[in-house]
């Protein structure tokens, strides 16, 4: 499979310099991006939306924090088993509960002080995991460790991203 | 201070005439068309020196069409035939039209787009954007003395697929070569930060006659890059005058007006708002068609109240994009103001409370994204020497899904991904020996699929029958840089691969725009052929000349054999291009192309190897 990190010329790790990461995604988009091949030839112009599309998802990829822990672990050999392996710490399903209860009470009562005050509490949560799949990985090398890890930030992001959404109905 | 171009001294290319090359804003109440002469952006004038082109067009009995400012005049008289606003109806259906609920056309129901039917028959609204888009081809043509290399179209960044592949049909429509799809707010951020060479994170506030967008975009030396796009592509100016003129009927008493009331009424409300932006209060007079005259007076506070909501209402989308970008107001250094709806008094008091400082005007709101595009067209035709020109970075503004079991959507590429993208995901069979698969491609926010916008519908057939769960169906979906999807799905377990490649159902076919090119009324003046012919040999000559640039920048990546044979199928491009022989010029540049493709991914790798290379040692330099 394709290593992200070799096409931008970055060590494979979590605890990724994402400013050497943003710098590498423009030095290849400015030498593949389809703007620059708007007057060549239909091969090149083909090429060159293949390569920066490819250059793109690898970016967005390794900027997600969940989506790079996921790459690492399939470079490493290691099936995270996402879809198929629900099994979570009992202490950590139990807390998800009552977040998602608060989350429910703070979007019928639109109290959006108590909406924000959830966001951070569980960008907490998710910073703390991304801090400890960074030493599980990049550290450690224990894999199914980190996959535990991954599976929890998941849950995370998630709940997160519904908070943001309760901020703005559609 | 206008940027003026000056060549590298030592500049290997050596003189040569620059392409022409176009920028159109094509708005939901005025198109103009821009260009860039000696390095400096302008627009271009019609012949009485008007450089706005009303975006209406009437239809004649027997055939004719007027566009702009004649077709304007009989807004009133002619509403059925007259033709305003179509922006608003480009790749929707009658559905979503009907809810908006005030256009005075008679619709009628097709499947995918609405159509309009009229007294010169029934006309899609591609086919009534393209004859605005074939008045600005023809003035640039006459202003720029000879036919366009191309042309940078741009469209609200809140666009979905239909809509934005809808603007392209309409402007190969009008016989033009689209170099890009632009985003408004991206073009108007390309004018505001080369003028002002502006660094650090701005903001485009742009709010036209019928849609809204923001955008926040990060400017940093020879980079636009979009960090996040939001807006409601059915929010404008238009919504403000239509709740002026309700006001007014109800002020009056009246109920529901004619048609031909109805478009009077919200013309004298558009010009009464429009006052209303220098003064406290203004009449509104308007002549009804049974000679009765309605008269009111209209005061800004009034005004303001009856439309905060609309106000209010481009205020979340600001908040999303924001967020998405995971910036708060203050981190924003500018705020830019585009389109003529921004002229609004609370529109500018909304937008300066938001971000707590004053947003920036000192651009013309009606001409700046025209402005833009003229620039970006220059750049994209190859008329600025490598190191002075600049690279766009662009999001897609709607995430895209297919559904999955229960009506529920599966995001694909979440919304604010950098374009263009691809990317590629795994399916299986739900039963024993399925053989085939039904895709839906959606696009929205929502978790439900009957809450977003249909995209296509396609199925997968061929699958071997196998164990449920055992087949492996790979999707990909392929944003391109005009922000168009494609997808193509395969099965390929046990060797068998079945491929389908999917064109959106709204999208016009290959025989749509055939029919309609030979409908239309320049085309019958036109020598059809002759233009084919020309436009081959354009297309062949820019071929041979990338290819021998490539060969001599980088022949060392090709081996003998291979060098070879392109030479040798450039010596019979270069025969068949002076002759007339439309089909021989497009099978030499064909199998040009195809023999070139392997030498195109060298190069491309490359690239890519050069630029990384050279970001190592600068790195070192810090």
């Amino acid at each position: 499979m394709s290593n992200h990190f070799e096409l931008f010329g970055l060590a494979p790790k979590y605890a990724l310099d994402a400013e050497a990461l943003e710098r590498a995604w423009r030095a290849v988009q400015a030498s593949v991006h389809p703007d620059r091949y708007a007057a060549a030839g239909a091969a090149e112009r083909r090429a060159a939306l293949a390569w920066s599309a490819r250059a793109n998802e690898a970016y967005r990829m390794l900027k997600d924090p969940v989506e790079r822990a996921r790459h690492l672990l399939e470079l490493a050999g290691v099936d995270p088993r996402f879809e198929t392996d629900t099994a979570m710490p009992e202490a950590f399903l139990e807390r998800q509960l009552e977040l998602r209860e608060a989350l429910a009470e703070a979007r019928a009562a639109r109290d959006a002080a108590r909406l924000a005050q959830l966001r951070e509490e569980v960008l907490a949560a998710a910073r703390a995991r991304e801090a400890a799949i960074a030493e599980r990985i990049d550290v450690a090398r224990d894999y199914a460790g980190a996959a535990a890890l991954v599976r929890e930030l998941q849950f995370l992001r998630r709940l997160a991203q519904e908070i943001d959404d309760a901020h703005a109905p559609e | 201070m206008a940027l003026l171009q000056i060549a590298e001294p030592e500049a290997a290319s050596g003189p040569r005439e620059p392409r022409r090359a176009v920028g159109i804003d094509l708005g939901t109440t005025n198109s103009l068309v821009a260009t860039v002469c000696d390095g400096v952006p302008r627009a271009l004038p019609d012949e009485e020196g008007r450089v706005l082109l009303p975006s209406i067009v009437r239809y004649l009995p027997g055939g004719g069409v007027q566009v702009g400012y004649e077709a304007q005049a009989h807004q009133g008289d002619d509403p059925k035939n007259t033709i305003a606003s179509v922006k608003r109806l480009m790749g929707r259906g009658l559905k979503d039209v009907a809810r908006s609920g005030n256009a005075p056309y008679d619709f009628v129901d097709a499947p995918g787009m609405v159509q309009l039917r009229t007294v010169a028959g029934v006309k899609s609204p591609v086919e009534v954007s393209a004859e605005i888009l074939r008045v600005l081809r023809l003035r640039a043509e006459r202003a720029l003395g000879g036919p366009l290399a191309g042309a940078v179209v741009t469209v609200p960044a809140y666009f979905d697929d239909a809509q934005r592949q809808a603007t392209r049909d309409a402007a190969r429509l009008a016989g033009l070569e689209v170099l890009r799809l632009l985003n408004e707010p991206t073009a108007a951020a390309v004018a505001y930060g080369l003028e002002n060479a502006a660094e650090g994170v701005y903001a485009v506030f742009d709010l036209g006659g019928g849609t809204f967008d923001f955008s926040v975009l990060r400017l940093a030396r020879g980079v636009f890059e979009v960090l996040a796009t939001a807006g409601d592509a059915a929010l404008g100016g238009d919504d403000f005058d239509l709740r002026i003129a309700r006001w007014a009927l109800a002020q009056a008493g009246l109920g529901e007006p004619a048609a031909k009331d109805a478009r009077r009424l919200v013309l004298a409300a558009r010009a009464a708002k429009e006052r209303l932006a220098q003064q406290d209060e203004t009449p509104l007079v308007c002549e009804l068609a049974d000679g009765r005259r309605l008269e009111r007076v209209l005061s800004r506070a009034t005004f303001e109240r009856l439309t905060a909501d609309l106000v209010d209402r481009t205020l979340a989308p600001v908040a999303r994009a924001l967020r998405d970008a995971g910036l708060s107001p203050a981190d924003v250094k500018g705020v830019v103001m585009v389109g003529g709806a921004t002229r609004m008094r609370h529109v500018q008091r909304a937008v300066a409370e938001f971000f707590g400082r004053a947003p920036l005007n000192d651009l013309d709101p009606d001409q700046v994204v025209a402005l833009g595009a003229a620039m970006q067209a220059n750049v994209l035709a190859g008329n600025r020497p490598a190191g002075e020109d600049w690279l766009l970075l662009d999001v897609i503004p709607l995430s895209l899904g297919i559904e999955t079991m229960g009506g529920l959507v599966e995001r694909i590429i979440p919304r604010n991904s950098a374009i263009p993208t691809a990317r590629a995901q795994e399916f299986t069979t739900f039963k024993d020996g399925q053989t085939a698969m039904s895709i839906h491609v959606v696009q929205g926010e929502r978790e439900l699929v009957a809450d977003c916008r249909s995209l296509a519908r396609f199925e997968l057939r061929g699958i071997p029958p196998m164990p449920a769960g055992a087949a492996r169906v790979r999707v990909t979906f392929q944003v391109d840089a005009d922000g168009l999807l494609s997808v193509s799905a395969r099965e390929k377990s046990s060797g068998v691969e079945a491929s389908v490649a999917v064109k959106p159902s709204y999208g016009l076919t290959e025989s749509d725009i055939e029919r309609m090119l030979r409908d239309s009324v320049e085309h019958a003046r036109e020598d059809a052929q002759a233009r084919a012919l020309a436009e081959a040999r354009v297309e062949g000559e820019r071929l041979a000349a990338a290819v021998r640039a490539a060969i001599a920048a980088d022949g060392a990546l090709l081996a003998a054999d291979e060098r070879a044979e392109l030479e040798r199928l450039l010596a019979h491009l270069d025969a068949a291009l002076p002759g007339a022989d439309t089909a021989a010029i497009r099978r030499a540049a064909d199998a040009l192309n195809r023999a070139s493709e392997p030498f195109a991914a060298r190069r491309m790798d490359a690239a890519v190897r050069r630029a990384l290379a050279g970001r190592s040692l600068a790195d070192l330099d810090v």
